[in-house]
């Protein structure tokens, strides 16, 4: 099984200001789990899009099977046998199961003969789908199965996988991983991108790493640590947020049977959710997107009130106050969505900064905006979390992720908040920044703020939590301490629904 | 006051049909995710160079043909502006109403007052002989017809074609579309161009068969009750053929109440189809706020592949 499959020479795709892929070349044999390794904005997605035919390179080769390459879209790229299980934007929400699979075959078959496929390969996959469900109420394992479906029906060469575990469970992974093994042993490539290493390390047996659109080397992941992959990753060695033993202090903020229904039509109802979060400690609440993440934050926020007793903070009820009282009382928030949510993407910096920061940091008086305080404030935002843009003067959405959600994080804890509640703080941000914001919010919580942080990494959590709780279907789990959790404890916690269907399959 | 049943609908089907063939454009282009609020300016363009073409040539046929075209080809104007452009959908579609009427007015100018043969109605052998129901169903004039027969094509695209799922995946989310490799511009302008056919087509109706000579303003807002209707009705054809009979049938009724001098204000008679057709669609649609019922998530968004 050493017989190449793809062979890329030379590629090369630059971007107005960026070169994206620059003169990558590498290998990838029959029957191989062949890993793609590197920082956001190393030129992963780029080279992939080229590969499936998205994005036409500016110079370099590819050949299939020896013969020379060169898809001018994805339904040739298709037809060649290889096919794309995306990170997002693949499914259609108000269309059902059959009708997404369809869309994505160049020749389907009619529909009733198309659900009776699907629900043949599914089965025989171990991965059950029922292809009459309509997808916007599907979970994101069950999502993630309509795409692979979809590729398996086509009986591809090459599957490529795009950060394919970021929204599974652990027992959702073992499943998928199962699926990859099973696919590898009859003969499929599988090109696998990550930078989760420990998943590569299990699952992979040829790497190659980018960084900065080139490539620096390779490895088979099975015999390289983490460590070394990591650093070849970045280029140099990785800080680890360092946690010191939590004090805790008084409870500061209070959940009291937090119920409350679903704000629209794709939204989880919250369901009964009580828990106390002491002064000086992170408390982590994990969970698949879409168990009531988001509508907790917005409960939290103030952007959805609730019943006043519902939220105690320091002992005083305040659901039903609004964002601005809650944030002149100490609870702040930043919430997932950095452009349109967090930020204004076309406001600058010291807008920015002044819409969220006017309450605490008094950057109004008689509803005139004092100028030259914001912009003061955006610039101390700037320069003690690293932001790196130009000046303060700068569209929100000309960052890059990373560095907006550096300053989005650095905005709340500057305004010294008693509690801040964070959503998804490093989602898409590339490893040295997402240290440099947990470290952030680890020494927020030691200088005794309560600290809330919903994410769906739970490396993330376990690396600064002090206790643990998981959010199902609007319910939140009884918070554990973190210490000592296995995978195991937390993928039960995580979904008695998910958890068991992964042991019938 | 007393009105043939069989007269009234037939009355009801005829008036319907201007605000159907609009409406039925404006769905699949709103279905293919682009808010075109151009449908009164495409309509009036549509009808002039129907009633142009009519009188130059004496055909009517033509005209109709005629009129299709000219609403398309102004449609085009939209859809260069807001899909390689990218402007603003909602203000290029109120440009496009200003500048279609407009138009319409300029072209209009030497035709005021001026006469042409008009559709003539076609009976049906046998079946218009049938009572009442030959009167209701089997007499009227092809266009009516045609115009019903767009609605299930439309129904039947949608809903059973490849097409028509692509059509609806495009609107739904062209990110994804995209990403499967279809062409979301092209989708969406050929989605444009036969709303601005249909919308032609409503003109000519009213142009050359409502109205036998031309008259400034002869659409009168007609475009915006069927975007109206294509809203309340949840995208979907069946409820859209419900509002646009609902309006035609109390357009007739309060033109019947004027005739007889009905102690009600003029004006409040002539805004009653308008009112009627809302809180009827509005009743229609409301509490049922589920998915099937939903917007089409891309609606009014913009779309730039990033290659």
């Amino acid at each position: 099984m050493t017989e190449t499959l793809l062979a890329i020479n030379g590629l090369t795709k630059a971007y107005p200001g960026v070169v994206a892929n620059d003169d990558v070349s590498f290998e990838i044999n029959r029957g191989e789990v062949h890993a793609l390794l590197g920082e956001n904005g190393a030129g992963k997605s780029t080279l992939v899009k080229a590969i499936y035919g998205l994005v036409k390179p500016d110079a370099g080769t590819m050949a299939l099977n020896g013969v020379p390459y060169a898809p001018a879209e994805p339904s040739a790229a298709r037809s060649a046998g290889v096919t794309m299980v995306f990170q997002h934007f693949s499914l259609f929400d108000a269309l059902n199961v059959a009708e997404n699979i369809a869309l994505g075959m160049d020749h389907p078959p009619k529909m009733t003969d198309l659900a009776a496929r699907i629900r043949d390969v599914s089965q025989g996959y171990g991965l059950p789908l029922d292809p009459d469900r309509i997808v916007g109420d599907l979970s994101a394992g069950e999502r993630q199965r309509v795409e692979i479906i979809r590729c398996l029906l086509q009986d591809p060469k090459l599957l490529i996988m795009d950060e394919p575990t970021s929204v599974l469970t652990p027992q959702e992974v073992d499943i998928l991983f199962a699926t990859l093994r099973k696919l590898r042993d009859e003969g499929t490539s599988i090109l696998y991108i990550s930078h989760k290493l420990e998943e590569i390390r299990a699952l992979c047996e040829t790497a190659t790493i980018l960084r900065l659109g080139k490539v620096v080397g390779g490895c088979d992941p099975r015999e390289t640590s983490a460590g070394d992959m990591a650093e070849m990753m970045v280029g140099s060695a990785l800080k680890v947020p360092s946690k010191p033993e939590a004090t805790t202090g008084d409870v500061r903020l209070s959940l009291t049977g937090l119920s409350a229904p679903a704000p629209h039509a794709f939204g989880t109802a919250l369901r009964g959710i009580t828990v106390d979060v002491m002064a000086g400690e992170v408390l982590g609440i994990g969970g698949v997107a879409g168990n009531g993440q988001d509508e907790l934050l917005l409960a939290m926020s103030g952007e959805m009130p609730v019943n006043p007793q519902m939220i105690r903070l320091s002992g005083k009820p305040i659901g039903d106050w609004a964002v601005n009282t809650r944030r002149a009382a100490g609870l702040l928030a930043a919430p997932e969505e950095r452009l349109g949510h967090a930020a204004a993407p076309v406001m600058s910096l010291t807008e920015n900064a002044a819409l969220t920061g006017t309450t605490r940091k008094g950057l109004a008086s008689h509803g005139m905006i004092n100028w030259a305080r914001a912009r003061a404030f955006a610039e101390d935002i700037i320069r003690s979390f690293d932001v790196r843009t130009p000046s303060a003067a700068n569209a929100a959405q000309s960052l890059s992720g990373g560095n907006l959600q550096k300053f989005v994080i650095g905005r709340e804890i500057l305004q010294e908040p008693d509690v801040l509640v964070v959503n998804q703080p490093t989602w898409g941000v590339d490893a040295s920044a997402a240290a440099a914001i947990r470290q952030a919010l680890l020494d927020l919580a030691s200088g005794g703020a309560a600290v809330i942080v919903i994410s769906q990494d739970l490396d993330e959590l376990m690396e600064i939590s002090d206790r643990f709780a998981a959010l199902n279907q609007g319910e939140l789990s009884e918070p554990r301490p973190a210490k000592g959790l296995t995978v195991e404890d937390i993928g039960l916690m995580l979904g008695g629904a998910s958890a068991s269907e992964g042991q019938s399959a | 006051m007393n009105i043939d049943i069989a007269v009234f609908l037939a009355s009801m089907m005829v008036a319907a049909t201007p605000v159907i063939f609009a409406a039925i454009g404006e769905l699949v282009v709103e279905k293919s995710g682009v808010l075109n609020l151009g449908v009164e300016g495409m309509m009036i363009t549509g009808a002039i160079c129907g009633f142009i073409l009519a009188n130059a040539t004496g055909s009517v046929f033509l005209g109709v043909v005629a009129a299709a075209i000219g609403g398309a080809l102004l449609s085009l104007i939209f859809a260069t502006l807001t899909q390689f452009l990218l402007s603003n959908q909602v203000a290029t579609g109120l440009a496009l109403t200003l500048f279609g009427i407009g138009l319409a007015a300029l072209l209009g100018k030497p035709y005021e007052g001026v006469r042409v043969d008009v559709i003539q109605p076609i009976s049906i052998p046998v079946l218009s002989d049938i009572p009442v129901l030959g009167t209701i169903l089997f007499s009227h004039d092809p266009l009516l017809y045609f115009g019903l027969f767009i609605v299930f094509a439309v129904w039947w695209f949608l809903t059973k074609t490849r097409g028509g799922l692509i059509l609806r995946a495009v609107g739904e989310s062209h990110d994804a579309a995209h990403a499967l490799g279809y062409n979301v511009v092209r989708v969406r302008i050929l989605a444009i161009m036969f709303g601005g056919a249909c919308a032609g087509l409503g003109g000519a109706y009213l142009s050359l068969l409502r109205v036998p000579q031309w008259t400034e303003n002869v659409t009168a807002g007609v475009g915006w009750i069927a975007l109206a209707i294509v809203v309340f009705a949840s995208w979907k054809p069946g409820r859209l053929l419900i509002g646009a009979y609902l309006f035609g049938g109390i357009g007739f009724l309060q033109l019947h109440l004027q005739v007889e001098n009905v102690p009600i204000p003029v004006e409040v008679l002539n805004a009653s189809p308008y009112i009627a057709t809302i809180i009827a669609l509005v009743i229609l649609s409301a509490g049922k706020s589920g998915r099937s019922n939903a917007a089409p998530a891309a609606l009014g968004q913009p779309f730039h592949a990033s290659r």
